[in-house]
This record gives C-alpha cells, structure tokens and sequence, in this order.
C-alpha cells in the first residue's frame, strides 16, 4: 500500500482527535522545549565566558608562589609565601622570549576614605605595562609611570566604582588625595569603565599604584605575590611559558619539577578550564532535559496504546475492508511520528521564545546552536518510532472477527 | 449461463474452546451465481456467523474448498485474503461501522485507500458514485454523527460498492433500523440486485427471506433447507403501504 495514502489515513486519523493529540505531545513540547533552553543557556553562558577571558587577554599568563611542600588539595593563600622576588620579575622583563609585557602583583585590601565617604577594596601594585596586560585604558588623567616607581610615588589610578563612593557629588577626583589605611595617595588617573565580568566581580572596584609603593609603604615586604606577562600571541604562550619557567628555575635554583616554588597559569588554560566547567554544566541540564524527553515519549506510548484499544473497532473496520496488518502498523507508527515530530516543532518553537525570555526578563546571555535543533529533531523521531512501535504492533495483530465485535 | 460467484465444498470449522472442539460448520456446500440474491439464515448457533466470517475471508476453513470468482482462497494467508477483501468483497454489518466523525466521503472512500492502484481522483469519483446510486449524494460532506440510522446504513453500502465487489455480503443490515428505514434499505437491495450485484444477506430474520429469490437455512452447522422463492415480495411496495407518518 502505497506511503502517501497511508500518511493521509494517518493524518485524518490525527485530525480526528486533536485534543488528544495535542495533550500526548505535551511531553514531547515540554521536553524539546527544555531541552532547546537548557542548551542555550548553557552555550550562552560558555561564549560568555569565553568572550569575557578573551577581553581580558587570551595571551595573558599569571606567574604565583607555589609551596610545594604544603599542596595537593587545599590551595595556600599566596599572599603569605614569599618565594617570588623583584629580581625575577627583573629578569623575566628582561630575558624572557616571547613575552610582551610584564608587571608584578602586590596588594592590600582596605578602607579607601575621601573626606566623609569611604568604600573596602583593595589597592594592587602594578607597573604601567600592566593595563595593556589586562587590556584596561585610562578615561581621564594619566597612568603612573616607571619613574614613580623609581621614586616609590604614592600615587594612584581608580576605576568607576571607587570614583562613585568616594566622589558622590560628582567632583572630579583627579588630583585629589585619599587614604588608604591612613596613608595618602594622590588620585592621578581614572580607568574606563568595563562592568561586571561572568563571574560576577565588579571590574571598575580597582585602585593601581606602583607596586614599589604598595610594598614598601603599605606592606613593608620585599617579595612578591605575583607577576603578570603576556604573551607577544595567544598562540606563542605556550612557549612564553616555558621561556619563564626556565628563567624561574634557574633563579631559584630548582631543577625538578614537582619542587617548583611557583606556578605558572596561562589564560588559555583558564579558559579552557572554565569553558570544560560550562561544558559539564550543559551536558547536566541536557540530560535531565532529556529525562524530560523519554517522559514525553512514555507518555506517547502509554496514550497510543489506550488509542489501539479505544479504537479496535475501528481498526478490525480497517481490516475487513482490505487493510492488512502491515499498513495498520504503518497507520499507527506514522500516527506516533507524526505526534512526535510535531511536537518536537511546538517545542522547538517554545524553547526558542523560553530561551529569549531568559535573556529579557533574567538578563542570562543566550545562544542556540543549530545543531541542538536538528539533535530535538532526531530524537523526537526516534522516539516516536520506539514508543509508537509497541502499540503499533499489537494494533496490527488484532484479529479482524473480533475486534469489529469488540464493544 | 452465468459464472459461478461462490462455490463452496465441504466446508468444515472447528474451534478450540478450552479443551472442547466445537464442530460450528459440519460440511457445508453450495454455489452461488452472478446476480443472485441470497438469505443465508439460521438461530443463534446455527452457524451462520461461521459461514459469514468463511464467506467473506475473515476466516478460514478447517476443511473444504472455497472458490471466489475463480480463486481458491481456502488457504490463503492474512494478507492474501485482506487484498481479495479489498478487491472483491463488500461489507454491511447491522451497526454500519462508519468511522467515527468523519464524513460520508471519506467513509466511502475507505477501501480504495488501501488499493494502491486507485489515483485520488479516480477514488473521490467512484467514491461520488456509490454515494449517488445510494441516494446520497447530496450529503457527501456530512459526518456520520450528523446523520440517521437509515442514511448511516446508505453510507455503508455505498462503502461495500465503491470497489465494484464481486460479492455484497450483509450481516444483519436491517438489523437496528426501524420498520420503515429497514423496508428503504430493502428497497434500496433489491435496486442493487436488479442492477446485477450479487448479494448475500445473513440474518435470523424470516421476513426478509421473502425479498430475496433464494433461501439457505442452516441448523446446527449444517444446511438443512435451500429453496428458490418463486413469489419475491416488493419492498417499495410494501414501503408505500406503511401508514403515512405525521
């Protein structure tokens, strides 16, 4: 018997009982349409985060202390280990390969104070290479320059928020002193301002000042608590890396690996650490989106299966006009397909407008890959071929003398 | 001299109940020609619904030949026998089996659905045809719920006639209609059978038998009686000589 016939014997079927119809594919709408949003959420979280890093400096590499002796689970504050010093940054600044910019790390969290206002945060010490490093540009003003670090200047450059809380009445706060844990810093620069990043730290709460001031005047050490370079490409870092790494040894005067005092973490790294996390998330939500999805499909079985017995009159009709019983399974699988599939559409659709409204009302970036939706496709049909296929088949085995008797 | 239509021999069916066999048809044998109109008739148990189901190739016989048209179809498998119930048989059953809320041509139209060698348009003809020379083809796009008992049976002939059978077989057509609708489906039979079908009407209905040119009567699975009826009654006359409704 030939398809089309038999997909419109299918179709009026359908037709006959829409609400029914539309009830069995419920399950399936709920589950394509979760699924659809589950995934774009998830990839819209990965780009972000993958676009977030990528601002910051895909080439970016940080360079901490390491206490080998104390590691394997619990990380050590680095703050408190005091194996990087000048000289190494000294050297990797002057001899590292690859390596475009370099500026050490020495901070300090506080309370800034203005006359009346004040707001906690924390004062890094960098050197002037470290806004091209973490790709940040000054709006007004100046950056500190390697003369103020000669000179262990108390100088600063603060971004938005601080200007904010310290500075309400809208004054300009360059020029102007403020202290840091009582010790004064002239405001010389004000950084433009770059938002909240994925994490949800708010990047314009920053104070920079020469890192030679904040070692000797806040901290009084002479280690330090880090070191960031970047790469001259985000494909030479690897070799900068390694470039560094020789230079660290050597200074240190470390010769196995596992007994390195530092740590070196390149951005790509962290990207591909945080985007492998966004990965596992996705397939989470994914799968118990699924989960939703094999519901659906019992759901298809269980109404079809009830349909093959609500209808075995009909079916027992078919028969003694001539159908056999390969086209009433035909008739009853296409049935499922057609459910299914149709479902899928529906849920498609509403995983679409569920994922856009994420976006609107939550403000969660989106972003819905084609190939989720050919994937809510395929496995919508698959699932009305094996959740329909059952009912289907004891559709056809009925025996026509007794199901036209059947009351 | 006209072609032998059924030609049946010997049929015999047993069916398993439980541990018992239980001998439905002992040996049945006749014939029918092209153009006959039969009663096949009997009381419950008779065996009638046996033969019915054998006739139409519902079912098969234990023993015995059974040759449609020409065709040995006694041993005939599932599929084989659902094509002959496709290409040459037609159904009536008493409750008319329509396909719920749909309408009368798509009702119609059913057989050929599963004859692929029928274009649609060729379908939707034949399927306006049937429902013409039924009287209906004024209600082509009327649904089963929106219509009478009377035009219900109609409907359900034309269906048996859309694949121009070799054979209409009725059960009990009359069976849940009134007086009066019961003498217009007769009427409308005994037009068919003026027109040359063939016609085999099974019922437990005596009446009826005096519509028809032939009567079988089976008791106890097998044949007991076989007359040709020399004086067929009219039932467009005894439809006009119902009292008038008001």
């Amino acid at each position: 018997m030939n398809l089309s016939n038999l997909f419109r014997i299918a179709l009026r079927a359908i037709s006959k009982n829409k609400m029914r119809a539309f009830l069995t594919m419920l399950g399936i709408i709920i589950g394509v349409a979760s699924v659809i949003a589950m995934l774009a959420i998830g990839q819209g979280s990965k780009r972000s985060i993958e676009s977030q890093i990528s601002e910051m400096g895909s080439n970016m590499i940080m360079i901490m202390p390491y206490d080998a002796e104390r590691a394997g689970g619990v990380r050590m504050g680095a703050s408190n280990i005091q194996t990087l010093k000048n000289s190494d940054y000294e050297d990797i600044k002057n001899n590292a390969q690859y390596v475009k910019a370099v500026s050490p790390n020495v901070s300090s969290s506080g309370q800034f104070i203005y006359q009346n206002n004040n707001y906690p945060s924390s004062i890094s010490g960098v050197t002037p290479s470290y806004l091209e490093i973490r790709q940040l540009k000054i709006k007004s003003g100046y950056m500190f320059t390697d003369i103020d670090i000669e000179e262990n200047n108390k100088v600063c450059v603060i971004g938005k928020t601080i200007a904010d809380n310290l500075f309400p009445g809208g004054e300009d706060p360059i020029g102007k002193i403020i202290r840091f844990n009582s010790i004064p810093f002239e405001i010389i620069g004000i950084l433009e301002s770059k938002g909240y990043n994925t994490m949800g730290m708010d990047q314009d709460a920053v104070v920079l000042a020469p890192y030679t001031a904040v070692q000797k005047r806040i901290l009084a050490i002479n280690y330090l608590q880090g070191i960031f370079c970047s790469a001259e490409t985000e494909d030479l870092t690897p070799k900068a890396v390694e470039s560094i790494t020789v230079i660290l040894a050597g200074n240190h005067r470390i010769s196995n690996p596992d007994k390195y005092d530092f740590e070196i973490r390149s951005q790509e790294e962290l990207s591909s650490m945080l985007t492998s996390t966004s990965d596992l998330m996705t397939i989470l939500l994914a799968c118990v989106a699924g989960i939703s999805l094999v519901v659906g499909g019992i759901g298809i079985m269980n109404i079809m299966y009830v349909s093959v017995t609500e209808r075995t009159k009909e079916i027992g009709l078919r028969m003694s006009v001539g159908a056999r019983g390969g086209d009433i399974l035909s008739q009853f699988l296409i049935e499922a397909i057609l459910i299914s599939i149709t479902g899928g559409i529906i849920g498609v659709l509403l995983g679409f407008v569920a994922s856009y409204g994420v976006k609107v009302f939550a403000g969660w970036p989106i972003f819905i890959e084609s190939w989720s939706v050919v994937i809510a496709f395929f496995v919508c049909s698959a699932i009305g071929v094996f959740f329909g296929w059952y009912p289907a088949k004891k559709a056809a085995r009925l025996d026509p003398i007794e199901a036209i008797r059947y009351e | 001299m006209k072609k032998t239509i059924i030609q049946l021999t010997d049929i015999k069916r047993d069916f398993l109940v439980g541990e018992e066999t239980v001998h439905a048809l002992k040996g049945v044998s006749f014939s029918i020609e092209e153009g006959q109109f039969v009663t096949i008739m009997g009381k419950s148990g008779s065996g009638k619904s046996t033969l019915l189901n054998i006739l139409g190739c519902l079912d098969t016989p234990t023993s015995g030949t059974y040759l449609l048209d020409g065709t040995s179809v006694q041993s005939m498998n599932k599929d084989q026998r659902a094509r002959i119930r496709n290409r040459k048989i037609g159904f009536v059953f008493q409750s008319y089996n329509l396909l719920a809320n749909t309408t009368a041509i798509e009702n119609v139209e059913l057989p050929l659905m599963y004859n692929s060698a029928i274009s649609s348009e060729e379908r939707r003809k034949r399927a306006i045809e049937a429902l013409q020379t039924v009287d209906l083809g004024d209600r082509l796009m009327h649904k089963s719920n929106q219509m009478s008992g009377g035009q219900m049976q109609r409907v359900a002939i034309a269906r048996a006639l859309v694949n121009n059978p070799s054979v209409i077989l009725a059960d009990e057509a009359t069976g849940n209609l009134d007086t009066r609708t019961s003498f217009s489906i007769l009427k409308l039979f005994q037009q068919l059978h003026r027109e040359g079908r063939t016609i085999i009407f099974v019922t437990h209905n005596s009446e009826i038998a005096s519509y028809c040119e032939r009567n079988i009567v089976l008791r106890d699975g097998r044949i007991i009686e076989d007359t040709h009826n020399s004086g067929i009654l009219s039932a467009a006359e005894a439809l006009e000589k119902l009292p008038k409704e008001e």
